[in-house]
């Protein structure tokens, strides 16, 4: 089982003067699906890149632990699988080249049973070849959740999962949550409802402001 | 690390075959530059001193003209989030830097043969100072390069920025070079050319630890 966990203390942020959030404190640990919502503009993107160790805060800070052990920034990203509507992947070269560059620069072996497991659950498998930038959006980001899925890791963070996806795209992401979030931490940032249902808990922006 | 930077070197590699994001203008810029040069110059003879600093100038305007594309292509696509969420700073601008290295030696080594062929007074005496002048040149170049890429990606006015903002980051390594360069035509020895050799060795090592120093701080906003 994992024992992972993300902290939360004092989290602040601003752009500028421009005050996005603060005081925002939080533990997320072991499993469990973690909401975030808020309106638009509300600084749900900004809150999940902290959490990912993308960007950094403007006072207080994330500490993510494993085992008690807290983990270097140097070394975060091997424990994060992210999804985002803005996170780009390279057109020039096809989902399976993707796949297997990704896998080289984490230093890790494509583990190919559960990549082509993947790629079937998100019905790519028959244009893996195809290079990205003959994909539709709702193609692209179901390539990006095995971007996020295919290095097993700790934490998954899924910023809007469902933009650009169709009602089969949309249940397999929710199949996804669910599942993923027995055994991990699952993050999911939205506005939808739909999305934030099987938050254990939800976090609501307006209240840090 | 290194076998993590070396796939990233590869994806961009394999990548730059796909697209030709820099190869295209730096071999463009090559050929107008030289070309430009020999339509001015005509019938007449140019000076020794001349020719090593006309190769040297050839050498670090081709530089600013493609060299910038390691981070910039990354930030225009909008890649750049992608490559943070793979690999460590260390790993990025150690793939970055492989491949800049590689294009500078490549970029330069066609810069040097096309002024052996067409330059009357480009005769190296003392070849094995040139080549180590050539070599620790083009490191400190792409050390330098890479960084001021990796600073100017996130800025807007990026082709402007790029040349003004490394023209006084390079200027004493040019200059030094220009210098060896000079000495390796004169056929000076080794003995006579070792404050300036220093002086290259010293850049290339300042450049180099500060750049890794300060990745970290421009990699992430």
């Amino acid at each position: 089982m994992s024992s992972y966990s993300i902290q939360s203390q004092n989290l602040s942020k601003l752009f500028g003067r421009r005050l996005i959030f603060k005081d925002i404190n939080f533990n997320w640990s072991e499993k469990g699906i973690f909401g975030i919502s808020g309106p638009n503009g509300s600084g749900k993107s900004t809150l999940v890149k902290i959490v990912a160790g993308l960007i950094a805060a403007s006072s207080g800070k994330i500490i993510h632990k494993n085992s008690d052990d807290e983990i270097i920034p140097e070394k975060l990203h091997n424990h994060i699988g992210f999804v985002s509507p803005y996170l780009v992947l390279y057109e020039e070269f096809s989902a399976w080249e993707n796949l297997k560059i990704f896998a080289n620069i984490r230093g890790i072996n494509l583990n190919e049973p559960l990549v082509l497991g993947y790629l079937a659950k998100f019905l790519l498998e028959n244009r893996k070849d195809d290079l990205v930038k003959t994909y539709s959006s709702g193609m692209k980001q179901r390539l990006k959740f095995i971007f996020a899925l295919m290095h097993s890791p700790e934490v998954l963070i899924f910023d809007e999962p469902t933009s650009n996806l169709d009602d089969e795209g949309k249940k397999v992401v929710y199949d996804i949550v669910r599942e993923e979030g027995k055994t991990r931490i699952v993050v999911v940032a939205s506005n939808e409802m739909k999305d934030l249902e099987f938050c254990n808990e939800v976090l609501l922006l307006e209240k840090f402001k | 690390m290194i076998t993590e930077s070396y796939s990233l070197f590869k994806k961009d590699f394999h990548s730059e075959l796909r697209t030709r994001y820099a190869i295209n203008s730096l071999a463009m810029f090559i050929i107008v530059a030289i070309s430009v040069i020999l339509f001015s110059i005509g019938n007449e003879t140019i000076t020794t001193s001349l020719t090593a600093g006309l190769f040297w100038v050839v050498i670090f305007f081709t530089a600013m003209s493609g060299l910038a594309r390691a981070f910039v292509s990354e930030e225009e696509r909008g890649t750049t989030l992608t490559l943070q969420l793979i690999a460590s700073p260390s790993t990025v601008f150690t793939g970055k830097l492989i491949f800049n290295m590689i294009l500078v030696f490549c970029m330069n080594l066609v810069i040097a043969l096309l002024y052996s062929a067409l330059f009357e007074k480009f005769i190296v005496q003392n070849f094995s100072l040139f080549l180590l002048t050539f070599v620790l040149g083009n490191i400190g170049l792409a050390v330098a390069s890479t960084i001021i890429a990796a600073i100017i990606a996130k800025a807007g006015a990026k082709g402007t920025l790029y040349p003004v903002l490394s023209f006084p980051i390079l200027l004493p390594l040019i200059l030094t070079c220009v210098q060896l360069t000079l000495f390796s035509f004169d056929g000076t020895r080794f003995e006579e050319a070792k404050f300036e050799l220093a002086i290259v060795v010293g850049y290339d090592v300042i450049m180099l630890t500060a750049s890794y120093m300060l990745f970290d701080f421009i990699w992430k906003d």
